[in-house]
């Protein structure tokens, strides 16, 4: 997979989540993705923002457009340096939530893109990579 | 702080959402609903979506909340004019919104309000004459 263009922003409060539905909705344009795909990346993005900001104390969202020879697409890297999630496969589920939401931004963010990966360790902070293909 | 304009239209409000809503003008909306819905007695609540690109989890609860707040309030929501695209992807992020009433636009809205709030109308005509 090669990396055609890539970018970072800091993700520190809620307003900061308002930012990354913006910038991430101008990456999707740079490579033409439909409206639909557009509003299902913007979407995931601004799940897994909240999550790093609500749950990670804040993080980082890398932007990478990538290509595997045939097709374009938008890569997201949301990383936080929080607690970690301790079981990935309870968190995923749709409906569990430590907090005071419905559950659902993972499952629903994994359900948004092609390619979703939680890298995640108690103490370390957690890592999450989406890819939507165009 | 920034708000979101509340507009009363006769029994009642009317809420367009403009801007991309941060998680703290959302929070605010649903305590300044709930004060004009007790304010003005109003019915109902329509709120006017289609400026917004997204819905997510955050945004959806809050459309949930304010729908069950206001019928504890007596008070009927209908969301309008969400986009296409918008629902499409809500439907893939498994949201589902209970119990919030849907309508294509402003007009079809104000119509299921009517519909909705119609029988207490006619007791309130009736009561009326009967003061006359
Ligand atoms: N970045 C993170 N760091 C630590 N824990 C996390 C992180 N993201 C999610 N979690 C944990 O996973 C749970 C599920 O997350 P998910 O986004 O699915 O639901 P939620 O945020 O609780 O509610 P919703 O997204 O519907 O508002 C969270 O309640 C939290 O415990
Ligand atoms: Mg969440």
């Amino acid at each position: 997979m090669t990396i055609l263009k890539n970018d970072m922003r800091y993700i520190r409060n809620s307003d900061d989540i308002v930012l990354i539905r913006q910038v991430v909705r101008e990456w999707a344009l740079m490579i033409q993705f439909s409206l639909v795909d557009q509003t299902k990346i913007v979407t995931a993005s601004s799940e897994l923002a909240r999550n790093a900001v609500e749950y990670g104390g804040g993080g980082v969202l890398y932007l990478q457009i990538v290509s595997d020879g045939i097709r374009k697409g938008l890569k997201l890297i949301f990383e936080d340096k929080g607690p970690g999630i301790a079981d990935i496969g309870l968190a995923l589920k749709d409906g569990y939530t430590t907090g005071e939401g419905m559950g659902l931004g993972l499952g629903g963010a994994r359900r948004l893109v092609n390619e979703f990966n939680i890298e995640s360790s108690v103490g370390q902070g957690t890592k999450i990579t989406i890819i939507r293909w165009k | 702080m920034e708000k979101i304009p509340i507009l009363k239209m006769g029994k009642y409000l009317l809420v367009t959402i403009q801007v991309d809503m941060h998680d703290r003008l959302a929070m605010s909306l649903q305590d300044d609903l709930t004060e004009k819905i007790v304010l003005y007695n109003a019915r109902g609540v329509l709120i006017d979506i289609s400026s917004l690109e997204i819905v997510d989890s955050f945004i959806g609860r809050m459309l949930s909340n304010i729908a069950s707040m206001s019928r504890i309030l007596d008070a009927e929501t209908v969301v309008v004019g969400m986009r296409p695209a918008v629902a499409i992807t809500m439907v893939e992020l498994g949201l589902d919104m209970k119990g919030v009433k849907t309508a294509l636009n402003v007009d079809m809205g104000m119509k299921m309000l009517d519909i909705f709030t119609g029988k207490n109308d006619e007791q309130e005509k009736l009561n009326d004459h009967s003061e006359e």
